[in-house]
């Protein structure tokens, strides 16, 4: 272990405790588990026996308690060896777990999104190569989905295991809401244009939206790409300097603004988040007749829509293709799956428990039911006969297509770059929603990270 | 609050070691809280201040790379107006707590019926965690679910944090709604000092209650009216939780403060060196103006408000 790293960590652990922010304080909390080995020198902390290895991850239903579940059958199943769970809440994890790997206080299993975020822990050899294990498994590698793997994947080597769900973006609508104004779901994007005109004349917002989370802006801009300008497009705005200034890229910049403009967007949608979930809520009280969202959105409408999904009120497509536009109508876009990843400061004995951990419960056919009973498919192939006998088949069945079919399945913008450019997309995707920037001005802020 | 810590310590030494000489030096009495200040003031500041010249993700290794940092935010126009943000929530929110907590402070400190009553009413604020508070206020204000359709006034249902100035206006509101209850309990307590032969000898020179407000409260209170004024205006200066949770900053960045702006570039952009700019220059300008309060003060703190009394 070379000095530098060891006086960068004394020199953070001090320094961590700055007392300008409260966040940063309760980012950086007390709590954080003591590991075997953490920044040990030369000899390895085998302390053997003791067997306990930690799991930080997001709280919040239904995942949460699903995690959990899993755990818990690990434990039980291997009484010598513990794994210990955390929980966090989603944006308070983002910045925790950041904050405790450059602290080399990280948990053994860490989860993640993948891509970007994966990449930067990769960079700074935080996370373990787990290529050769996936070779020695191939049982484990080969029943996931390949598109899957894309983003856990750094310059050729697997560095997390993909778990949980595939969560393509989706077109939500209020049937009702359609069947009262008299009107046909969308198969163009000119139909939509038509249909904006007719639900404000109702007094009936046209599209939800949680704008002050800023990503559900960002879900806009993602289609209006891939479909324009096709899913090179879409790779290339978030990797080559100077992708935005593209005709199609400008082109789509402009119909958001346009779409804004022409009241496209639910009354004070920049307030909105949709961590509260009130943008749902809109649609399924019948304020907004459509949305785009996340398909996990569709739980959290079964859950607090009451009888809305049950009558048969939700309705989803994928994004409907734009006149003249490059892009393949089946592609899509959102998270190909979520990613747990083996710290490469825990110890042997840790890392051995996470790798047994991933082998047998992960998407283990007990965790994969918890899955579809939410409303979620899990990334695992062959599961047709269980989604097919859920009660949410219609949906689940309509996302298992999308994630098998799509011939491009890109990653989140957000997820996919590096955190400093998804800070400047996101500031700017916010900036272009409130009118206070042009696409051209767009183009230029974004040059200046894009590429670095 | 953090600026105004140095001075008082200092002070603290340097007068023990005046007056203790009855009983032995009593200077190792601030030991403690210099020891304290110092592991968790100083060394983080330096810490800051060393980080302000690298380039540092938060995860890898920490590069040095001399003022770039600094190049970077000083040119970048998001920082100039995050600090007109800063200075316009500051100055609103202390021209609007001011008169508000003046008032309510000399009512309280009256013999009124009822007085004891409202004055918990009137604390009940402060008893709040301004999460809470913001989470509250910001389900109140929701344009579609909040306050204004529950009560059926559309008058109600603006978009109070959707638009810009709007946003400053309502984020102001809250924070002084949150604080007022203690800037009046400090003139409260300021009033309470003024002794009452001043105002017999005013109502026997004929002084109606107004002109003994102007006359006798206010200036008895000028030194309440410094310590407050500092710690609404350096408070103001580090506001991070409300807005953070009312905003985060937007919509855009109309709310963004330098507070605001050094967490997002840090913590979610994971761009220390730049972060640890913008904190350094939040510190100089929040020691900036707490010694420029001070100075209007008066040079001499000890000059008697109460001469040939």
């Amino acid at each position: 272990m070379d000095p530098t790293t060891t006086s960068r960590r004394t020199f953070l652990k001090v320094a961590v405790g700055v007392p300008l922010t409260g966040a940063a304080l309760a980012a950086c909390g007390s709590s954080g588990p003591t590991q075997a080995g953490a920044g040990g020198g030369g000899g390895n902390a085998g302390s053997a026996g003791s067997g306990t290895a930690t799991y930080w991850f997001l709280s919040g239903p239904p995942g949460e308690a699903i995690r959990q579940a899993s755990v818990n059958r690990f434990n039980q199943a291997n009484p010598n060896t513990k794994i210990k769970a955390t929980t966090f809440q989603n944006d308070a994890y983002k910045a925790k777990i950041k904050t405790a790997i450059g602290a080399g206080q990280a948990p053994t299993i860490i989860w993640g999104w993948g891509g970007g975020g994966l990449k930067s822990y990769v960079q700074a050899n935080q996370v373990e190569d787990l290529t050769s294990w996936f070779a020695q498994n191939p049982d484990v590698k080969n029943r996931l989905f390949p598109s899957s793997f894309g983003a856990a994947t750094v310059d050729g080597k697997i560095y997390a295991m993909p778990a949980e769900t595939v969560q393509p973006i989706v077109l939500y609508y209020n049937k009702k809401v359609f069947d009262k104004v008299g009107v046909e779901p969308p198969k163009t994007y000119a139909d939509i244009l038509d249909l904006v005109p007719k639900f404000n004349a109702q007094k009936i917002a046209p599209f939800s939206l949680g704008g002050q989370s800023r990503w559900t802006n960002m879900m806009w801009l993602e289609f209006f790409l891939m479909r324009l300008g096709g899913n090179k497009l879409f790779d290339r705005v978030m990797t080559e300097k100077g992708a935005w200034a593209d005709p199609d890229a400008q082109k789509g910049l402009q119909m958001t603004q346009d779409l804004v403009k022409a009241n496209g967007f639910v009354k004070g949608f920049s307030s909105i988040t949709a961590d509260s979930n009130a943008d749902q809520a809109l649609l399924y009280t019948g304020k907004a007749a459509m949305m785009l969202h996340g398909s996990w959105s569709y739980g959290i409408q079964v859950a607090n829509g009451g009888s809305f999904v049950p009558s048969g009120g939700l309705g989803w497509m994928n994004f409907p293709p734009i006149d003249g536009g490059k892009g393949d109508p089946g592609d899509t876009v959102g998270n190909p799956g979520q990613y747990l990843s083996i710290s490469a400061k825990a110890s042997d004995e840790q890392k051995n428990i996470a790798k047994n951990f991933f082998k047998t419960q992960v998407l283990s056919d007990a965790e994969n039911k918890q899955w579809i009973d939410t409303g979620q498919v899990p990334i695992v192939k062959g599961t047709e006969a269980e989604l097919n006998a859920s009660k949410d088949k219609d949906f689940l069945n309509f996302v298992y297509g999308i994630a098998s079919n799509a011939k491009f399945f890109g990653q989140s913008w957000d997820q996919a770059a590096s955190p400093t450019a998804a800070e400047t997309l996101l500031d700017n995707i916010s900036k272009l929603f409130q009118l206070s920037i042009s696409p051209q001005q767009f183009a230029d802020n974004m040059n200046k990270v894009i590429g670095q | 609050m953090t600026a105004l810590a140095p001075p008082a310590a200092a002070r603290a030494t340097a007068q023990s070691t005046r007056t203790g000489g009855r009983s032995g030096s009593v200077a190792w009495m601030a030991l403690p809280a210099l020891l304290i200040f110092f592991a968790f003031a100083v060394v983080p500041l330096a810490g800051v201040l060393f980080l302000s010249f690298t380039r540092w993700d938060g995860i890898g290794a920490i590069h040095a790379a001399g003022f770039q940092s600094w190049r970077s935010v000083l040119t970048n126009p998001g920082t100039l107006h995050a600090l007109w943000v800063t200075f316009l929530i500051t100055a609103l929110s202390w021209a609007f707590q001011t008169p508000m907590s003046l008032l309510l402070g000399t009512f309280l400190a009256g013999h009124q019926r009822y007085r004891g009553v409202l004055a918990v009413f009137f604390f009940i604020p402060l008893l709040l965690s301004s999460a809470a508070l913001a989470i509250t206020y910001k389900a109140l204000l929701d344009p579609n679910f909040g306050l204004g359709t529950g009560l059926g006034v559309s008058f109600l249902s603006q978009d109070w944090l959707g638009k810009g100035p709007l946003a400053v206006g309502v984020l102001v509101f809250v924070v002084s709604w949150q604080y007022i209850p203690f800037h009046s309990l400090l003139y409260q307590a300021g009033v309470r000092q003024i002794p009452v032969s001043l105002y017999e000898a005013a109502q026997i020179d004929g002084a109606g209650r107004l002109r003994q407000f102007f006359s006798i409260t206010l200036p008895q209170l000028k030194y309440t009216f410094i310590t407050s004024s500092t710690l609404m205006i350096v408070g103001s200066l580090t506001f991070f939780d409300i807005i953070f949770v009312l905003t985060a900053g937007g919509p855009a960045d109309a709310t963004r403060t330098l507070a605001l702006d050094m967490y997002i570039t840090g913590f979610q952009g994971n761009q220390m060196g730049p972060a640890s700019a913008i904190a350094m220059i939040l510190v100089l300008v929040g020691l900036v103006v707490a010694v420029l309060l001070q100075r209007l003060g008066g040079r001499d703190r000890s000059a008697s408000q109460l001469e040939g009394m």
